[in-house]
């Protein structure tokens, strides 16, 4: 391939490259995908298959050979291809496996079902319903994902490409318009016009907090120095969120195009991605998107001809919370210990190796070919009125489809965990929702109908976050949920700042008295003060929002903390010093099956006799309640 | 701290990574994630050597060493055992899956069994949520795991 020198050139490849997403997009468009096959006169077909971790963990790959091997076996392999996509997000039903061009979505595929979709679906053009998705409302099969509740009311810009390119390609991203939007800003724009379009856009971070991105771009444009640095955070530490990687392993090239935009924009030639280590699929796709970028010419000397160059390198993160924090990361990356420093001197002044640096997160770099390319008057257009476009949501926990979702700024909780996710599992009643991780807050029944934007989370205690959204039910206890998180704070603490490295540690040590059955009501007055001095004193923003989860848990489930310390009652059944397992001897029928796997040796019993549990050796492991099929064993 | 000599083999690796980063102090965190390749962990005078070598004081590698989650100074087991303790496992259970590993082997998160066969680990979020609870045994992801199933693993590895 040769490089490409000039706009026009970029043009004609992507007009050649466009061939291949061509039956993808024109089936996307489709309302209702008619199944022809093969034998029926149908010329060409795709099978698109999730490549993401979490299809990956579920054998995904296996199921990609088996598909080459069948069609070789069949002698079809020039008239199917089999692709291997980035995460289509919809990771409860994975893994996901689509065909084009009547765009049917098959869920929870197992290899050993490769050969039916193969000899009925492709060949014979029927489809295989017992693998296609079944809406629990109606209770009826849905082959196209656009009917799926699931899908419906997402709108994906930052993941746009995610699941419908194959990301190790560049000339498909190229396709779908990719690079289009470095090109025009190099040809046509100077870098004050593209700052300008970014700052109309209204774009604000995705890492956290919400900070005005053009603004952000503003300031390291104006701070002189003969170097200056563009960074990518994609050191994603927030347990249970997922977005960032997903993009980088489902769409990496709209980070590279994203980071010479800013490069470009700030009058930077150097780009950094701190990536966590822990991501060696992310890491493999964005290398290879690098690799191929440099090929290309988008990145290198010289790009497109413009006499502007910029390059890209990948530094690594070894697991470290805090390294979400701009300063800590900078830090990290000269190869120390990543604490945080006081700011200012802001990064956009003094940055990596005190030279102006520019952090962006990776979904907010996402989000930038598509604001230039589209217009900022566009992006602008949705979203409510401080905050702009959309966002991707982690969405987990006790919800029955988990995945990766993008919503308009503004949707509400309830469409969110009712109709994209479909509700609370097993018909249990909702609890609670948390956002924004171990600095975000849990937001309760009554915030259902909230329009979710960064303003109104705050508000209510909470926070945006990086979009992890982890629903529970009635089984949560909402004091071991503040206290999970607590304990991961005071695991994360760099050990910098007095409040957070003790005033944590205090905090951990009151809610392990609290779920240990020994609390009192002074403990809750404790929490509540602490919390506020740290949240006031810390030195970053890893100390100050810690106490979010207990100061949100202590207002929203006050009751719940009273009944801990007041009545020495856990009503979720989590704690296990509140908790006594015992056996009805009405149901019981002596089969021994729960003392034989007691651990404890706490349940005797003859056989065929109604047995008893002995409180003082009861660990309270709950092997027997999963054990026993009869319902005997009952927790109070 | 000890004083035990690296065996040459390994000396000669680790010269070699420093050299390729130009024995670049900034470069630490990325020699140490080659370095503790070599070996899967980083021991004490591995760590000594690097110092050496970049010329910086051991208390500053070593300070690394301990700052980051995904360094170890223990060596892992034949099957190295990582419990997701992300929000959505922990929602779903995985705190109870890990008593049971913890109970079943006999040793803490941070250990490794006598025999070196297994070792336990917490690690957060592998991005399966979908699978919630998730243990990763090796490059193996189990989901969906309930603490009766850990037995049952444990055993089938054995």
């Amino acid at each position: 391939m040769k490089t490409i020198r000039r706009p026009e050139d970029l043009d004609s490849l992507r007009k050649k490259a466009a061939g291949s997403l061509a039956l993808r997009e024109e089936s996307d468009r489709q309302t209702d995908g008619q199944c022809t096959g093969l034998a029926s006169g149908t010329g060409h077909i795709q099978i698109l298959i999730c490549g993401g971790t979490g299809c990956r963990a579920s054998s995904s790959q296996l199921i990609c050979s088996q598909f080459h091997e069948i069609l070789e076996e069949l002698h079809l392999e020039d008239r199917v291809d089999v692709i291997t996509t980035g995460c289509f997000g919809f990771c409860e039903k994975g893994p996901v496996v689509k065909i084009i061009p009547d765009n049917t979505f098959y869920t929870q595929v197992s290899p050993d079902d490769a050969r039916e979709i193969v000899t009925e679906h492709i060949v014979n053009g029927r489809k295989v319903e017992r693998l296609l998705y079944t809406d629990p409302k109606t209770g009826l099969h849905v082959s196209d994902s656009k009917h799926m509740d699931f899908y419906r009311k997402q709108m994906r810009i930052a993941l746009r490409n995610c699941g419908f390119i194959d990301p190790e390609n560049i000339e498909e991203y190229i396709a779908r318009d990719g690079y289009s939007a470095l090109a025009c800003c190099l040809s046509g724009k100077t870098p004050e016009e593209v700052i300008e379009e970014i700052k109309r856009s209204g774009l604000r971070g995705r890492g956290g907090g919400g900070f005005p991105t053009g603004r952000k771009w503003e300031f390291a444009r104006k701070s002189p120095g003969d170097e200056k640095y563009v960074v990518c955070n994609a050191d994603e530490g927030d347990p249970g969120a997922f977005m960032d990687r997903s993009i980088m392993e489902g769409d990496p090239n709209s980070i590279v195009e994203a980071m010479a935009i800013c490069g470009y924009a700030i009058g930077a030639s150097k780009g950094l991605v701190y990536i966590r280590a822990e991501y060696p699929l992310a890491i493999h796709r964005l290398k290879t998107a690098i690799g191929q970028a440099r090929e290309y010419g988008f990145l290198g000397d010289d790009m497109l001809g413009s006499g502007f160059s910029f390059d890209i390198e990948i530094r690594y993160g070894a697991g470290a919370f805090v390294c979400g924090e701009e300063t800590a990361l900078i830090h990290s990356m000269e190869g120390c210990r990543g604490e945080p420093t006081m700011k200012p001197p802001f990064p956009a002044e003094s940055g990596y190796l005190g030279k102006p640096t520019n952090v962006n997160n990776v979904e907010t770099l996402a989000n930038i070919p598509a604001i230039l390319t589209r217009g900022a008057e566009w992006f602008s257009s949705i979203g409510t009125e401080k905050s702009k476009g959309t966002k991707v949501f982690a969405l987990a926990g006790k919800i029955n489809n988990v995945g990766l979702i993008e919503v308009p700024m503004g949707t509400t909780l309830r469409e969110v965990i009712y109709e994209i996710g479909g509700g609370i599992k097993d018909g249990k009643k909702f609890k609670a929702v948390q956002t924004g991780g171990p600095s975000g807050g849990c937001l309760t029944e009554k915030h259902l109908d909230i329009p979710i934007d960064f303003d109104n989370l705050l508000a209510e205690g909470s926070m945006m976050g990086s979009g992890g959204m982890i629903v529970m039910d009635e089984d949560d206890c909402m004091v071991s949920v503040a206290r999970f998180y607590l304990e991961f704070t005071v695991e994360e603490s760099c050990g910098k700042c007095t409040p957070c490295r003790i005033g944590n540690k205090r905090l951990l040590e009151t809610l392990d008295k609290i779920t240990g059955g020994k609390g009192t009501e002074e403990d809750l007055k404790t929490l509540s003060v602490l919390g506020r001095v740290i949240k006031d004193t810390a030195l970053c923003g890893l100390g100050q929002t810690s106490p979010n989860p207990v100061l949100s848990t202590l207002r929203h489930f006050h009751d719940e903390y009273v009944e801990h310390v007041r009545d020495h009652k856990c009503r979720a059944r989590q704690c296990k010093a509140l908790l006594t397992y015992s056996i009805d001897n009405k149901l019981c029928i002596g089969c021994h099956q729960c003392a034989r796997n007691c651990p404890a040796e706490a349940i005797i019993g003859d056989v065929r006799k109604p047995h008893i549990i002995n409180p003082q050796k009861c660990i309270r492991c709950g092997m027997c309640l999963a054990r026993c099929k009869f319902k005997a064993i009952s927790v109070s | 701290m000890s004083d035990t000599r690296l065996p040459c083999d390994i000396a000669d690796k680790i010269n070699e990574i420093c050299q390729k980063h130009g024995d670049n102090p900034r470069e630490l965190i990325n020699i140490l994630h080659e370095a503790q390749h070599i070996l899967g962990y980083l021991p004490e005078e591995m760590q000594r050597m690097i110092a050496g070598r970049l010329g910086i004081p051991a208390s500053k590698v070593y300070g690394v060493v301990t700052f980051y989650a995904f360094f170890t100074m223990t060596a892992k087991g034949k099957y190295p055992i990582s419990v997701c303790m992300g929000t959505a496992c922990y929602v779903r259970g995985s705190e109870k899956l890990l008593e049971e590993f913890k109970r079943v082997l006999g040793i803490n998160v941070g250990e490794t069994t006598p025999d070196g066969k297994f070792s336990l680990d917490c690690l957060r979020c592998v991005g399966a949520c979908g699978l919630a609870p998730v243990v990763m045994i090796g490059d193996k992801v189990y989901g969906r795991m309930q603490p009766i199933d850990v037995k049952h693993i444990l055993d089938s590895l054995e």
